[in-house]
């Protein structure tokens, strides 16, 4: 069993940065430390599909010395699949980010917890 | 003929370029510019659905690149009348809500607004036609980040507090269903739905592989079900629903949560295989934990103080419902589930846009205390508060009632035993905690106020508003009355599924 484990090596600890990400991203009560938790749990899906797609011994998906041979090459989908995800990652990183900094300029913390009990002692926003 | 097989591509490629022009339009133009287009969109669903009725389903090949690679749209008679129920509460709740989005919001950031509105309908339409499980996961990103704009707009601390706490779960979920789609993808080779369930079909005969395909569909079952809010992540709904313009709330509570729902209906049918899924413990969890919801959300809306939050509340019982239909499986258990997410979408849609007015003749407050007697200050308010909590109760000749038919005919088609008993007596305990809570709330509305807070009777645009809630309400009767039509159209969709 422990086998199967070190030939699939990048994918376990692909799992594992994913189950830490989740994690930081479910209990950190920080915002920004929740943000970095979520970066990680990208990071892990991330790395899962691109030790997937590599395949030792052949070469990135581009036509050299006129090789046609598909055997010779890799299948550049995940590539192509961890682009759009970091794309999407981006994204949801820098409209989180925005919402953080408008929270801390209101409530001037980043702890979720301290900010939720200001907000139920602020009424003039009901 | 040929033409029509264009149209699903274009009503996501209209949407995204009406979200640019919007950016640049300003507030009242793109105001009305949406409206024309989201009318037009409703046309070319309509004409789909007419096309795909008589001809069966079509697939679009984009880039005419052959089938195991290239991505693809589908359309079939489900996906179509998803889309042209959806579009139509889009065109209401805009129709109804413009008032209240031009009160709440910032004047110069109005078009803003119609721009997200377009790229959330963007996402929603692609969500309901993707044949690829990939550029699902792009447009359901999509769709989380602008249903969060949405809510973010009105600028109060609370709904910045309440998008982050919707942000943080949507991630949680987003993140599971990336995960689950590339475990997919590591099984099979492929994102195209169709090649997927082929190679499934071969991994699903041998028992050593069907544990991990278990594991998968779990992961992405977990990740749509945080998303779409089903018990016990249903926590972010009373602040994200109460506190948003209410063009935002109806959005999101009837079409939003329904989109992640459907887009799981659509991988249990399209990717893993329906017969496989219900062989997985999967269906007895989503039975247990969808009556959970519904009976939990109900009591949570017995407590509240606040009529928002009471609605956000019963929206979490509603999406206990459409669970338990996925629980209870089988062809009548996913018609139900289906049939139930059109019906919720139509009655609260409804709901979230009556509660703004009612609160706007009792001092803009949403408290039970201060609503006594709002039914009687604005009266097609009241009415059409009245026709959507009945619908809601489930009583007849209403959309709420046939759904909980419905629900009730596919535990009995699905067999005697611990399912049918627990289906039943779930059906019982939370129609009567609805009735206890939507008709107390009816009777609040309708009872004479104290002198020291009578309010004025405030004049207001009367055709605007009655009619688009007027074709709501003929919806719901149309799906109460004649529900055979939708529960025939959802029967044909799901055929041509498998």
């Amino acid at each position: 069993m422990f086998e199967n484990l070190w030939i699939n090596g990048e994918e376990a600890v692909a799992i594992i940065l994913f189950g830490i990400g989740f994690t930081m991203l479910l209990f950190q009560r920080n915002l920004l430390k929740k943000l970095i938790g979520m970066n990680i749990m990208d990071t892990g899906v991330f790395l899962f599909l691109a030790s997937m797609g590599y395949i030792e011994g052949r070469k990135a998906p581009i036509v050299t010395n006129g090789v046609l041979d598909t055997a010779a090459y890799i299948n550049p989908v995940p590539a192509g699949l961890v682009l759009t995800g970091i794309v999407v990652s981006v994204s949801v990183t820098a409209v989180m980010l925005s919402l953080v900094i408008r929270l801390y300029k209101r409530y001037h913390t980043l702890d979720l917890d301290e900010i939720y009990v200001l907000s139920k002692h602020q009424m003039e926003d009901r | 003929m040929l033409f029509v097989v264009n149209f699903p591509l274009f009503t996501i490629v209209l949407s995204l370029f009406s979200g640019a022009l919007c950016f640049m339009l300003p507030g009242k133009a793109a105001r009305r510019y949406t409206m024309c287009y989201e009318a037009f969109l409703t046309v070319l669903c309509l004409w789909i659905l007419q096309y795909t009725y008589l001809n069966g389903a079509f697939t679009y090949v984009m880039g005419e690149f052959p089938a195991p690679w290239g991505n693809e749209i589908r359309a079939g008679v489900l996906e179509a009348t998803t889309a042209l129920i959806f579009m139509i509460i889009m065109l209401t709740a805009v129709f109804c809500g413009y008032r209240f989005i031009e009160k709440d919001l910032d004047l110069s950031k109005e078009n803003l607004y119609y721009a997200l509105l377009n790229l959330m309908t963007a996402a929603l339409l692609s969500m309901i036609w993707t044949n690829d499980l990939f550029t699902g996961y792009v447009f359901l990103e999509i769709l989380t980040l602008t249903s969060c704009g949405l809510l973010i707009v009105r600028e109060i601390g609370r709904t910045t507090l309440a998008a982050i706490r919707y942000m943080i779960l949507n991630l949680l979920g987003s993140g599971l269903f990336l995960l689950g789609v590339v475990l997919l993808y590591d099984l099979s080779g492929h994102l195209l739905m169709v090649p997927i369930q082929k190679v499934i079909r071969e991994l699903a005969a041998d028992p050593n592989t069907l544990p991990v395909l278990t594991i998968s569909t779990a992961i992405l079952t977990i990740g749509l079900s945080i998303k779409s809010g089903l018990f016990p992540f249903h926590f972010w709904m009373p602040d994200t629903y109460g506190w948003a313009t209410p063009t935002s709330a109806a959005i999101m509570s009837s079409l939003v949560s329904k989109a992640y729902i459907f887009l799981l209906i659509k991988i249990y049918w399209r990717v893993i295989g329906i017969d496989i899924v219900e062989r997985m413990p999967i269906r007895n969890i989503l039975l247990v934990l969808g009556i959970a919801g519904m009976v939990i959300g109900s009591v949570q809306a017995l407590h509240a103080d606040n009529i928002n939050r009471m609605a956000a509340f019963s929206s979490a019982a509603n999406i206990g419902y459409i669970f338990m239909g996925i629980g209870i499986g089988g062809v009548a258990g996913y018609t139900a589930a289906i049939f139930h997410i059109f019906a919720h979408a139509v009655t609260k849609a409804m709901l979230f846009l009556t509660t703004p007015r009612l609160a706007e003749v009792s001092g803009d407050s949403l408290l039970f205390k201060e609503l006594q007697g709002s039914g009687l200050r604005d009266r097609d308010a009241g009415v059409f508060f009245t026709i959507s909590a009945f619908s809601m109760i489930g009583i007849p000749i209403f959309a709420g009632f046939a759904a909980k038919l419905q629900f009730g005919l596919a535990a009995v088609e699905d067999g005697a035993g611990w399912r049918l008993i627990l289906v039943f007596l779930a059906l019982a305990v939370s129609s009567m905690l609805n009735a206890l809570y939507f008709v107390r709330t009816i009777i609040r509305i309708y009872s004479r106020p104290n002198e020291s807070t009578r309010m004025e009777v405030r004049p207001h645009h009367r055709a605007g508003y009655n009619v688009p809630m007027l074709v709501l309400t003929v919806m719901n009767l149309f799906l109460g009355l004649f529900s055979w039509v939708t529960v025939d159209l959802i029967h044909r969709g799901l055929m041509m599924f498998s």
